[in-house]
């Protein structure tokens, strides 16, 4: 591999409360972040989240209203986009039309006076399988083309940090689950920092090391995607970052080991770890689909159990998911894996359960 | 109907044969062909048989092949060709600058007041176009603000440097020709370069500075190539009326000024000299023709278009 086999141990990108308002909107409100070199860190959220303006504020493309950004030991904040050793791979690809394949990809290099940039930009397009295409003018490539050039044009200059705006989302699922593959493949060999930024809570989940959720302009919560699937912080997460049944529950005191609250007026067990620190009021409790189980047989030993009737099933291969209406007209939904167990049917009573340590608790 | 594998480019577009419509497009056509036909090609043909005749108004014409027509005109009138195009080059490269930068500006930064300028740009056409370039009279007249401005910073002597002005005064002067000119011509510059720049992309613009080019890298390598079709565009469309205007030059100008506009004029209407006349005109079209054809080429904007 040529093309960044010579990089030098880039300092982390830091990020101290970034702001950025428009008239009396506020886009971002204070991010901190600190993100550490060669890694795969994705920025996941909802459009209107301030991702996208997060990314732009990187790439200079964006002044920040205040805050400072730190690339390493620089304060970069109130450099230039063209000053930046940071490449960006756009939503739209952005490719010159005036250009053809090898030009494009060779911009970058010829702003930076490198000598043998068409080697250097012909290595760049074989990393994404595109040589061949050299001298075609980008109109003449499909989509999925079009951004792996996008993305060739902007590794090539051996930036200290990559960023991806949404970098997949005009492609079609399977060629998107393609370049998830592609794109993780070549941030390891190139080891340049990539940040992601994506709406997309499972491209975020299988190709970052670290996923920073945002929601309204801040950081919800900071993570390995096992983390924040394991155990989010807020309602919110829990909902983005796959789908979870969220339970009101009380709280008496809050001991070691496992503890008893109630929902509903049903006693269940929590492991105490799971509670956020020091709140007793306003808590929910979380339990994902697949962590729930159809108790038919009365000899489980589940503590933690919840009657109800089954007002849909949809099944898919692999597995089964059944939504289960409870007394209190809430539908939980439960997804068994189709592993020869019995399956349930539309309008049966049953009786679900989990395990304690198979569930999280979350603050308002 | 057979299957049709898609080959790797867009496919070529299907001609529908069709019974009924076959003869629509000629029918749309027709209005236009028969128009240009009775005031275009035949006059042409009259002009360059009028070109090669012999004769005068009292004892008529007759066509002799008489190419001495147009050895005459160019030994004596090269002077007046090589003004008329060196003054709408000059004109053409003054609304280029003045005119790039005002098309930007309508296309890109200008709001909700876009529809406003593009008005603006082409208001002066709702006044007569005598009636404007006299107006150039007063405004560049002696006791005038252009003129005592001019003076009083050195504009005039830097002008009489380069030739446009032999005296203090502004009017009766190349200068005075190419100003009228440039003013103009103005709007046939800006709207095209309006309609290249506004179709211009911002997201490339950003993209280039991502890739390190700086404001000025990113002019010459994204945007000016990208808005070629429309500086072509505009730079015909004000060069070719330019070279052939007669108005600018004679009210604004001088004997010494004289484009080849004014020489066709005078020998058509004034001297009745028919065939030297037909023949001027005919070099000014193939002079144009050959140069316009040349400068498309060197522009290379086929393939942008």
């Amino acid at each position: 591999m040529a093309v960044g086999t010579q990089r030098k141990a880039i300092g982390e990108l830091r990020l101290v409360d970034l702001r950025r308002t428009y008239d009396d909107f506020v886009a971002v409100d204070g991010i901190n972040l600190d993100i550490p070199p060669s890694s795969f860190f994705a920025l996941l959220g909802p459009s209107g989240c301030g991702k996208t303006t997060t990314l732009r504020m990187v790439a200079g493309l964006e002044e920040p209203s205040s805050g400072r950004i730190f690339l390493g030991a620089d304060d970069i904040t109130n450099t230039r986009a063209y000053q930046r050793r940071v490449n960006t791979v756009f939503q739209s690809y952005a490719l010159f039309p005036h250009l053809n394949i090898v030009d494009n990809v060779g911009f970058g290099l010829r702003q930076l006076k490198v000598p043998n940039w068409r080697v250097k930009a012909m290595e760049a397009l074989e990393l994404v399988k595109l040589a061949d295409r050299a001298k075609q003018r980008p109109r003449q490539l499909s989509g999925g083309m079009q951004q792996r050039v996008a993305l060739a044009r902007a590794i090539v200059n051996e930036p200290d940090i990559l960023l991806l705006d949404e970098p997949l989302g005009a492609l079609d699922l399977k060629l998107r689950r393609e370049m998830q593959v592609e794109l993780k493949r070549i941030q390891s060999e190139v080891g340049i920092t990539f940040i992601h930024v994506t709406h997309d809570q499972e491209e975020a989940m299988t190709m970052a090391d670290t996923v920073a959720v945002m929601r309204a302009g801040s950081v919800e919560q900071l993570g390995s995607p096992a983390e924040l699937y394991d155990n989010p912080a807020t309602a919110f997460v829990a909902n983005f970052v796959g789908k979870s049944n969220l339970l009101p529950i009380e709280v008496g005191t809050v001991g070691a080991g496992l503890v008893k609250v109630a929902s509903h007026g049903i006693e269940l067990t929590v492991d105490s770890a799971q509670f956020p620190d020091g709140q007793t009021t306003g808590l929910q409790l979380g339990i994902r689909p697949e962590k729930l189980r159809l108790i038919t047989d009365a000899d489980a030993t589940l503590v933690n159990r919840l009657p109800g009737q089954i007002t849909d099933v949809s099944f898919a291969g692999v597995s089964t998911t059944y939504l289960v209406k409870m007394a209190w007209g809430q539908e939980m939904e439960i997804t068994q894996p189709n592993d020869g167990s019995a399956r349930a049917e539309l309008g049966q009573s049953v009786t679900i359960g989990w395990d304690p340590h198979h569930c999280f608790v979350v603050g308002a | 109907m057979a299957l049709v594998v898609p080959g790797p480019r867009p496919a070529k577009r299907v001609t529908v044969k069709r019974k009924r419509g076959a003869f629509t497009p000629l029918l749309l056509l027709a209005p236009a062909l028969l128009w240009l036909g009775v005031f275009f090609v035949l006059p042409t043909i009259s002009l360059a048989s009028q070109s090669l005749q012999s004769g005068s108004t009292s004892s008529g014409y007759t066509f002799t092949w008489e190419f001495s027509n147009y050895a005459d005109a160019v030994v004596r009138y090269w002077p007046q060709f090589l003004r008329s195009f060196g003054f709408a080059l000059l004109a053409t490269l003054i609304t280029l600058l003045l005119g790039y930068p005002l098309a930007w500006f309508i296309a890109h930064r200008s709001g909700k007041f876009k529809t406003i300028l593009l008005v603006l740009v082409v208001a002066p056409f709702f006044t007569n176009f005598l009636i404007r370039t006299l107006a150039w009279k007063i405004i560049l007249s002696n006791e005038g603000l252009v003129s005592t401005v001019f003076r009083d910073t050195g504009i005039t002597s830097l002008l009489q440097m380069v030739g446009l002005l032999s005296t203090d005064t502004l009017l009766g002067s190349p200068f005075a020709v190419v100003a009228g000119l440039a003013y103009n011509f103005l709007p046939f510059m800006v709207l095209p370069l309006y309609a290249s720049l506004e179709r211009l992309d911002l997201r490339l613009v950003e993209a280039a500075s991502d890739l390190y080019a700086n404001g000025w890298q990113s002019f010459w390598k994204v945007i000016w190539p990208l808005s070629l079709p429309g500086v072509v565009s505009g730079t015909l469309l004000t060069f070719i009326p330019a070279a052939g205007d007669y108005i600018n030059a004679r009210l604004l100008g001088n004997i010494q000024t004289s484009m080849i506009g004014q020489v066709i004029d005078g020998q058509f209407l004034t001297v009745m000299d028919y065939p030297l006349a037909a023949a001027l005109s005919f070099i000014l079209m193939g002079t144009i023709i050959v140069l316009v054809g040349l400068y498309i080429r060197s522009a290379g904007t086929e393939e942008l278009v």
